[in-house]
């Protein structure tokens, strides 16, 4: 018995110290943001803040875009992420209850196009978007058109299609078809009877598809050029290139860029591990 | 109801895929855009240049230094938390937060921790009497330091992924390991690991992808492709000869995201082959 406490202890213990390594930089950036400047670039470090200082967040809101670029990552996240959830809904929909020629062909396409990595098919997509006009400006020219450039290539993904898919297949056809029966049309049918029915899917594929827009960096560091039309994760990711920048002011930067993703991962842990795992678990 | 998913992917996915291929076998002018046919003369220049192979041996290293450290890590934490451990939710909170952080706010935090004036990396080290690193400008730390980075951002989906894993095992398993005398240890190495061999190779596949696609951490870590080049990855690359000090050199760059297609469906391609071996022999 005194050998398996003694193990127990040992487990405890590496456990608590693999979990303090991987909190600690969670832990740093948050107690680094209320440290004055002082003391965070005094040597050696000083691991806990004396007192709440709050001139690194007056500093980050006033002295950078952050408000603007906050605004921009909020609407262009709201943006795709609905957009795919009303794509996806909408296809997963089609190859589920519709009976049509080519449905698997079709399908098997879609699920092809996961299969191509973004980063060798961005130069192409980048010429496109840069390459096009509205009314005589480039779409990259004006506050909305770079918005436009932004969210495009994201309106529809098939990872959604996919996840979707799986959950409507579980719905009952006779369900359905006395739904349509009774006079119930397709638009009714999927707003009324799938759509609430299906919640923790499409919860799944939101919350996925809002982490995976909010972290974007590689297309809006080559489409949002200007200040005021970057997004927050091109923001942060510049607060750092100044040369000898304030670590306060970054770290305070970054705070607020992660609290959106810090509520979901710790209230919305289970939906994500749906969306998240979905390829894994078979 | 399809149409909104084929016009994206067609747009953005399917063309831009055949417009690579025809980028790569163009030149380019100041802008990037394709002027004269030169056939397969960006592949060859590729292939016969010390440079490339120098950015294909550092893509390598890269993934090598990722996937190995960060999917053992995920096993040893999951295993640890199998042996009856009290508030096991705790932990798993703790070690799912680095998912709050996208790729540009982890890497930042980093950067200020890896700073080799205030950082804190140093400042730990210095406090047990160890001489300052270059984490970010010795060539031989900096790859290193971005896998660290790396690592942190992907342990928590292993652990998540593995933890789903085990709890798809069959409880009778164990208790039948554990009425034949099996202690914790020996039902982890000769149940519980066989019995995660499909969430393994899946993770050790998925993360191979992702860390041959990173891109966010190796630019804002090393801004330049690290010191003499050591961080430069077959993705920087691709970043670098069409964005980098005007080089717009689109043709070069095209023929470089061909080639990362070409490895990235071969990964893809193997963990289809495999998996699909294992379902056919169940």
């Amino acid at each position: 018995m005194r050998n398996l406490t003694v193990g127990r202890a040992i487990t405890y213990a590496v456990l608590i110290l693999a979990a303090l390594a991987v909190i600690f930089p969670v832990y740093y950036v948050i107690a680094g943001s209320i440290m004055s400047p002082g003391q965070i670039s005094s040597y050696p470090p000083d691991l806990f803040p004396h007192g709440l200082f709050t001139g690194n967040y007056e500093g980050a809101t006033s002295t950078t875009a952050i408000g603007r670029q906050y605004l921009n990552s909020v609407l262009q996240t709201s943006v795709i992420t609905l957009s795919q959830l009303i794509t996806s809904v909408l296809a997963a929909y089609a190859f589920v209850f519709m009976k049509m020629w080519g449905r698997t062909v079709l399908f098997g396409l879609f699920l092809g196009t996961l299969m191509v990595p973004w980063e060798s098919i961005v130069l192409p997509n980048y010429l496109t978007i840069t390459g096009w006009s509205v009314g005589g400006e480039r779409l990259t020219a004006s506050y909305a058109g770079t918005m436009i450039a932004l969210v495009l290539p994201f309106l529809a993904n098939a990872f959604g299609v996919f996840l979707l898919r799986q959950s409507f297949l579980q719905f009952p056809t006779e369900l359905r078809d006395a739904a349509i029966i009774d006079g119930c049309g397709h638009w009714r049918f999927i707003r009324r009877i799938l759509l609430p029915l299906n919640k923790p899917a499409l919860t799944a594929v939101g919350l996925y598809v809002f982490l995976a827009a909010w972290n974007q960096f590689f297309w809006p560091l080559l489409i949002g050029d200007n200040a005021n039309r970057r997004t927050l994760q091109i923001g942060i990711s510049q607060l750092n290139d100044v040369e000898a920048a304030d670590p306060g002011l970054i770290l305070a930067g970054v705070t607020l860029s992660i609290l959106p993703t810090l509520a979901i991962v710790i209230f919305g842990q289970r939906f994500i591990v749906r969306g998240l795992t979905a390829g894994a678990i078979r | 109801m399809l149409i909104p998913c084929v016009i994206i992917f067609a747009l953005f996915i399917i063309w831009p895929l055949g417009k690579s291929v025809s980028l790569s076998l163009h030149g380019s002018d100041l802008f990037g855009r394709p002027d004269a046919f030169v056939g397969l003369q960006h592949y060859r220049d590729m292939l016969g240049s010390p440079e490339f192979r120098h950015i294909l041996w550092v893509t390598f290293a890269f993934v090598l230094l990722t996937v190995i450290p960060g999917v053992l890590g995920g096993l040893a934490v999951v295993l640890l938390l199998e042996q009856h451990i009290k508030g096991i939710r705790i932990f798993r909170t703790a070690f799912a937060l680095p998912f709050a952080f996208s790729v540009a706010s982890a890497s930042v935090i980093f950067a200020t921790i890896y700073n080799p004036a205030i950082g804190l990396a140093n400042g730990m080290l210095g406090r047990f009497g160890v001489d300052r690193v270059g984490w970010l400008t010795d060539p031989s730390w900096a790859l290193i330091s971005v896998a660290i980075t790396t690592v942190w951002m992907s342990i928590g989906y292993n652990v998540l992924v593995l933890s789903a894993g085990i709890g798809a095992i069959p409880t009778e398993i164990n208790e039948a390991a554990t009425l034949d005398g099996a202690g914790g240890w020996r039902a982890a190495r000769f149940i519980t690991v066989p019995m995660l061999g499909p969430q393994l190779f899946f993770l050790v596949v998925i993360s191979t992808i992702q860390s041959l696609q990173g891109f966010g951490q190796i630019k804002i870590l090393t801004p330049e492709g690290g010191p003499e080049q050591s961080t430069k990855t077959l993705v920087y690359s691709i970043y670098h000869t069409a964005f980098a000090n005007n080089a717009s050199d689109f043709g070069a760059a095209s023929a470089q995201a061909i080639v990362l297609l070409v490895i990235l469906l071969a990964c893809t391609a193997i963990q289809f082959g495999v998996l699909e071996r294992r379902v056919h022999y169940k």
